[in-house]
Order: C-alpha cells, then structure tokens, then sequence
C-alpha cells in the first residue's frame, strides 16, 4: 500500500545545506582526531594482541585428545566421535590392548586418530559424544599449515594439544 | 658545451628536466594520494587502515622491512606491481580501439594541464614551470581537462554494457554542466588581475596578497575588502564545480558502486583499470594545482624569499636563493596535498547526490551564481579602483 512519508520541517540554515556539510566535516575530523590520539580503541592489532585473554569458557576452539591426571590416556577407541562427526573430519584406527596386561579390561585403545582441521567445524560434537571424556575443544584457534597435510592433526599432535585434564568432567559443566 | 650555451637546446634540457621531476612528483603524490584516501577514510570511519606494508627490503638482503612512522607506506608499491602483473583482459564484446584508447586519454589529458602550473618560484634563474610565460593559462588547462570526459565517455561506450554505458552518460553530461560554472566562477579573477598568465596571477598574489587571503601581504585596502566577497563566493563555486570535475564524492555519479558496479571503467582490469585510477587522482592533484594558484598563492609564503632571493623576512637572506627556490616548490606542494586532504576528508563525510540534485545545484545554482559574481566584481573594480 502506497503511503505518504513525511518529510522532516528544515531550518534555513539546514536548507543552505553548507553549513549542514560543515557540521558533517566536524563529526569526521572528531572521529579522525580520536581515533590518531589513541582515544577510540576499538581495533585490535591481531597477531601482536591477542583476544585469548577475553574467550569465554564455553569458547570453541581445536578438538584435542587428553589423557588424565596419572599420564593414561582416556581414549578407549569407541568411535562414537567418528561417527557423530557431522563433517567426517575425524578418523581413528583402533588398536587392542592384549589380554592378560594390566588395562585389558579397556579392551581398546587408537592406534591412530587424525581429526583433518581443514573439515572440522569446531561443533563439538565429538565431545559432547564421548562417554570417556577424551576428547575436548580447546581455545586454540589458530590452526594453520602449509599444505593440506599439515592440517591434519595426528594422534601425537591431539594429545600436544590437549594436554593433561584433571578430575571429571567438564561435560557437565553448567556454561558449556 | 657550445651546445648547452645556445638557448634552443638549454630550453630543452631545461624543459626536459623540469617535466621528468613534475611528472615524478606527480605519480609519487598519487600513488601516496591513494594511501592517504585509504589511511583517512579508515580513520573517520575508526578503523586503521593498510599499516602493514613496509619498503621491501628483505629483497636486499635486510633483516628486516623499513616501515617507517605511520606503518603501510609500502602499500603503493604494493598496489602498483599488483595492478602491473594482473592479467590485462579485454572482453569479446568491446570495441577494441577505443577500449584501450580511453584510459590514455583519460590520463594523458590531466598531465598535459599541469605543464602550464608554476610550481615553484625560480631555481637557479629557470622559472619552475614546464611552460612558462602561457598566457592563456586556466582557459589551457580548462580545455585539456574537457578533453577528458573523452576517456570516460569513449570506455563508457566502448566497453559495450549497459553499467559503462551508464556511468559514461552520466559522467559527461555532469561533466559539461559544471564546466560551466568552472569557466565562470573564475572570471572575477580575471577581471581584478587582468592577466591569464597563471605565473603572473601568482606574482600579483606575492605583491598583493592571496586572493583568497588578502592580508598576506601585510596590509588591507577597501578595495581588497570588498573584491575579497566575490573572490570567497568563486572560490566555494570553482572548489565544488572542481569536485564535480574530477568524479569525487558527493559527485561520484558516473561510479556510484551501488548503481553501475564500477561505473564507466567496470570493463576494465589490470593496468588500464589503473590509468583510470590514475587519471583521477591526477585530475585532482592538477586542480588542487590550479585551486592553489588561483586562491592561495601559488608558491608564495609570507616571510619566505622567492628563488632569486628576493622578498621575505631579511634574516633568511644569508641562505642562498637556491635553498629558497626548493622551499618554494616544496610550499606549492604541501598546499596541494593540504588540498588533497579536504578533497578526502570531504569524500568521507557526505553521501553521494541524487542525479536531479547534482544537475540542479549546477544548473539553478551555481551557474547563476558564478554569472552573477561576474557583474558584481565588475562593479566592485570600477568604483573601487587599486
């Protein structure tokens, strides 16, 4: 339906439309001073400052593998990330660990376990899949490489990553 | 050396240097133009703009960059040997002369008009412009920057789309009617200085104070009072006519990205896309030239001696007139990239005009303007004799 816009009353001076274009000239020489003397901060200089300070907890950044506090790593090679992994990005060779050794009753372990970074979309998934809490996001955002091989993460590189993680659970962790 | 001694050929060494400097000053102030176009418009807009680019040279075998105090001065280079190695495509359905005819001319026209500027005083006895003594000046320049429009229409109609073809349109009927009120906001001037001579315009401007600024000479007369009203009133309507010259917002029309994608030059690529780019900043850099001349003096700063030493306060005699002769042309172009600036500052702070806004300000407004100007400083010459 066809309506009628109302056009805003104008001063003289608005109509002169000069001294309206001086106005104008003085808001940018504003923001351009501020900006020269320091005094709007709003751009930060990326690879001298970093946001890492400022990621929230519930941040997602690479999936990495994890092992607990004893050095033992939690991965029992149940696949269940590789399966719920929306892009396929994660592939893991399960290995098993022979009967009559200490751990036998974990049955498996990976023997290899690639999550390719050029695929992952940082969904979370995986973690939120797995019932040994193994793997977790961490902040790490930066993923970079030079050829497409590099940016697959191996299994050594996961655990690099990841690190250690103490106690349980941070699935449940209310702000995730 | 009996060669150099006869004057044909010391005019032309003479000539010969002076344009290899002017043309070098001119394409170093463009390129650095565009950075300064990038670097202001970022900040106006609170950003920061290209910081990055250094002097390479790593290529030399340095540790590390040269990237002096603002960061980002590299980015000309950048630029160009970017625009330089892009593949240069010329589209199936254009009309192949004029296609790559009409970057030339868009550019070669606005050089040509800086060789009648004076850029300076004298260096060494050689008045510092390439032609000297044109005693038709402004109309030169006026008529080589008309030949401008050619390029635009000829890539806006060769380039055979319907984007092109519009911005073409646009630009040369824009073009045509502010020219108007260009020649004529300017004939104030000529009726009070009485000369076309631009080198001669800015010789009066050193005896009797800028145009624009009457007492930079260091003293007032009733007739430079009154003269100096219509003087302000051709400066704002040549300044703004000057803006709808050279394409620049809020008379960007033949560009507008949101209409016509790139406007005349769409078509293009590569490094006749860069004579474009080129070609208007040199059309702002030469009107900034003629605006500068005109209004603000040319090369002249109070205080500061012309290049055969002459003038200026006594104490800065001791120096040789030479030193003056390059503080003289360095003067000119700091006003010119004073200009410049506004020029960018004003960019980023209006919109663009609706097409009937921008043919009624040049045709109800400024053309009347400027004609009624001419009477009024005729008057204001006749019973306000110097």
């Amino acid at each position: 339906m066809a309506y009628t816009v109302t056009r805003p009353k104008l001063t003289f001076w608005e109509k002169m439309y000069l001294p309206q274009v001086l106005g104008g000239l003085a808001i940018t020489l504003r923001h351009f001073k501020n900006m020269i003397t320091g005094k709007t901060k709003v751009v930060m200089q990326y690879p001298e400052e970093k946001w890492d300070a400022s990621l929230p907890p519930y941040y997602r950044g690479a999936p990495a593998l994890v092992k607990d506090e004893k050095g033992r790593e939690r991965c029992v090679s149940c696949q269940l990330c590789e399966f719920i992994c929306p892009p396929r990005a994660i592939r893991i060779l399960p290995g098993e660990i022979p009967a009559g050794t200490k751990w036998a009753k974990v049955e498996k372990f990976p023997l290899a376990f690639d999550i390719d970074m050029t695929r992952c979309i940082y969904c979370g998934m995986c973690e939120e899949v797995c019932p040994e809490q193994a793997i977790f996001l961490r902040k790490d955002y930066a993923i970079t490489g030079f050829s497409r091989d590099q940016m697959v993460h191996d299994k050594a590189k996961l655990y690099e990553i990841g690190g250690t993680l103490e106690g349980l659970v941070f699935k449940w962790n209310p702000l995730k | 050396m009996d060669i150099l001694n006869s004057i044909d050929w010391y005019l032309i060494f003479t000539s010969l240097a002076k344009t290899v400097v002017v043309l070098g000053i001119i394409l170093t102030m463009v390129s650095y133009t565009v950075y300064a176009e990038r670097r202001v418009s970022a900040l106006i807009q609170d950003r920061l703009g290209p910081n990055r680019v250094g002097f390479p040279i790593t290529l030399i075998g340095a540790a590390k960059d040269f990237s002096p105090f603002l960061g980002g001065l590299g980015q000309p280079i950048a630029d160009a040997v970017k625009l330089l190695l892009k593949e240069d495509f010329t589209p199936a359905h254009v009309n192949k002369f004029y296609y790559w005819i009409a970057p030339a001319l868009g550019i070669g026209a606005v050089i040509v008009t800086l060789a009648v500027i004076p850029f300076g005083s004298t260096f060494l006895g050689d008045p510092m412009c390439i032609a000297p003594n044109v005693n038709i000046g402004p109309l030169f320049i006026f008529a080589f920057s008309s030949l401008g429009v050619y390029g635009i229409v000829l890539a806006g109609w060769s380039a055979n789309s319907k984007y092109s073809f519009l911005g073409g349109i646009r630009s040369s009927s824009q073009m045509i009617s502010y020219e108007l009120s260009l020649g004529l906001s300017v004939i104030p001037l000529f009726l009070i200085l009485g000369t076309l001579d631009l080198s001669k315009i800015v010789d009066y401007q050193v005896t009797n104070g800028w145009l624009l600024i009457p007492f930079t000479n260091g003293h007032m007369t009733w007739s430079k009072f009154f003269l100096w009203f219509p003087i302000f009133i051709s400066f704002i309507v040549f300044t703004i006519s000057m803006f709808a010259e050279t394409n620049r917002l809020p008379f960007d029309l033949p560009e507008a990205e949101q209409e016509l994608v790139g406007g005349y030059h769409t078509e293009y690529s590569s490094m006749k896309f860069a004579l474009f780019f080129l070609g208007e900043y040199a059309a702002m850099i030469a009107g900034s030239s003629l605006i500068v001349t005109l209004f603000l003096g040319g090369w002249h700063l109070p205080f500061i001696p012309d290049g055969a030493g002459v003038g200026g306060l006594d104490a800065l005699h001791v120096f040789p007139a030479w030193i003056w002769g390059l503080v003289n042309i360095a003067v000119f172009f700091g006003k010119v990239a004073a200009l410049l600036l506004f020029f960018i500052w004003v960019r980023w702070t209006l919109p663009r005009f609706r097409y009937d806004q921008l043919m009624r300000l040049g045709w109800i407004f400024f053309f009347e303007i400027a004609l009624v100007n001419v009477f009024i400083t005729a008057l204001i010459v006749a019973f306000f004799p110097k």
